[in-house]
């Protein structure tokens, strides 16, 4: 039930933060989602989307991290220098 | 779609699992917390790929599984009232009560519907002035601010046909709740991704602490799994235990501020029922005085639902604490099927007992099933 989906907001609008709504493309497929509980975010922005509300803006840079982390992992710099096998 | 597809990678997958296994010295037990990653681990076959001392066991984090069966009893009496429309996510219609579910309701004649948002249920209040619209208020702290926000709107508009039924649950007392028993196994977590989305991990820091296990929020994605899996195994080989955030690029440790504050004006902690597992202090939402009068419990007289007795036969609540797993029943997969379940864990995706029946490659009962 905790099923969250990444989402990309196209449009945005409303201006009581409670109320405030953006449509959010899943793939192509476009929803309504309340901003209520994110009120910094913007078009173009990604968001987690949990029941019809944005949950949490993706931060671009640490999506990276676990990519770079699996390269350390190879060049054998990870934590205290150990290689994996 | 972007933030999903780079992580179901199958060549990064191989390589964390290679680091995985040139990691792995001794024997280890971890429990993934939420049934949204029990369902992955299951459908991309994770803990077959894994080494033969890393064993995962699947946690509590389905509501859908640990709804008591007294508020499933409930929901299907007001469900069957005339002026009674019955708002509910989903996964809860197929959820059995003690002789009926929702949908037997709905096919009774049962006004039923299934919403997406709890905002969609406030839509209908507002469209059916003439009949009550009551609301099942199930999830964890993931789905917690949006049902909260739906009470507050109903308030601050003045809704007077608009109720909802609570089972608000917490992650952090169940896992002090399995952590405390005495038959025990897990020795690490990879706590619930989105429940920390909402809480941030602070509030997991003296849990850790206090019993000395590794706690790694963690994403749902193949390589979110995997990688979560390594820091897990890492801190236990290292003879560490901490809480460690794999999940950055959605978690932050303070988690979403706004959401808390929707949940704190509406809800409060309370002693909650977990189906199969029993009462668990301080574990559950419920609505403050505030509020009190969108409670589907003491708007409507529900008096001739007591206490039930669970199925003799259904061990979901040893399956939920980690203490068995689906297969080791001997109803599964004979008497309990998703089309005829004997316990919420065989009708949720998300449930531990559907999910091995879904994905597993070997037959009911039969050995070789880790």
């Amino acid at each position: 039930m905790c099923l969250a989906v990444p989402g990309k907001i196209v449009s945005m609008s409303g201006d009581d933060p409670w109320a405030r709504t953006a449509k959010v493309s899943f793939g192509g497929a476009i929803k309504d989602v309340s901003l209520a509980f994110l009120p910094d975010v913007n078009v173009d922005d990604y968001v987690i989307v949990h029941a019809g509300f944005a949950l949490s803006q993706i931060d671009e840079k640490e999506a990276l991290l676990i990519f770079e982390d699996l390269s350390k992992l190879a060049a054998g710099l990870d934590g205290d220098g150990e290689s994996p096998a | 779609m972007k933030f999903i597809d780079e992580y179901r990678d199958p060549v990064a997958a191989q390589r964390w699992l290679a680091a995985i296994h040139g990691l792995v010295t001794r024997p280890w037990t971890l429990m993934e917390v939420c049934g949204g990653q029990t369902h992955a681990i299951l459908k991309y076959g994770i803990d077959e790929l894994l080494p033969r001392e890393v064993t995962l066991l699947h946690g509590p984090g389905c509501p859908v599984c640990v709804t008591p069966l007294e508020k499933i009893d409930r929901a299907l009496a007001l469900a069957s009232r005339p002026n009674v429309i019955f708002c509910s996510f989903g996964d809860m219609l197929r959820v059995p009560g003690t002789d009926r579910d929702l949908l037997a309701v709905k096919a009774a004649g049962g006004d039923v519907r299934i919403v997406y948002s709890p905002l969609d249920a406030l839509k209908v209040a507002l469209e059916n002035p003439d009949k009550q619209v009551v609301f099942f208020a199930v999830g964890f702290e993931t789905t917690a601010p949006g049902n909260a926000m739906a009470v507050y709107q109903a308030r601050r508009a003045g809704l007077e046909n608009f109720s909802v039924l609570v089972s608000h649950v917490l992650v952090p007392p169940a896992l002090e709740a399995i952590l405390g028993s005495p038959s025990c196994r897990v020795q690490g977590f990879l706590a619930a991704g989105h429940v920390c989305a909402v809480m941030g991990y602070t509030e997991y820091l003296p849990i850790a602490a206090r019993y000395k296990v590794p706690i790694v929020v963690t994403g749902f994605e193949p390589l979110d799994l995997l990688q979560g899996i390594y820091l897990s195994v890492k801190q236990l080989e290292e003879g560490r235990a901490e809480v460690e955030n794999q999940y950055s690029r959605v978690v932050t440790k303070q988690g979403n501020r706004q959401a808390q504050s929707i949940v704190t004006e509406v809800f409060c902690i309370v002693d909650r029922a977990w189906r199969g597992i029993g009462v668990i202090p301080g574990s559950g939402l419920g609505l403050r005085d505030a509020y009190a009068g969108f409670d589907a419990e003491r708007r409507f007289d529900l008096s001739e639902v007591g206490p039930r007795p669970e199925p003799a036969e259904c061990i979901a609540g040893l399956v939920l604490q980690g203490l068995k797993k689906p297969h080791e029943c001997d109803a599964f997969g004979r008497r309990c099927t998703p089309e005829h379940p004997l316990g919420a864990t065989m009708v949720s995706s998300e449930g531990a007992c559907a999910a091995y029946y879904r994905h597993r490659r070997v037959a009911a009962g039969q050995e070789g099933a880790r």
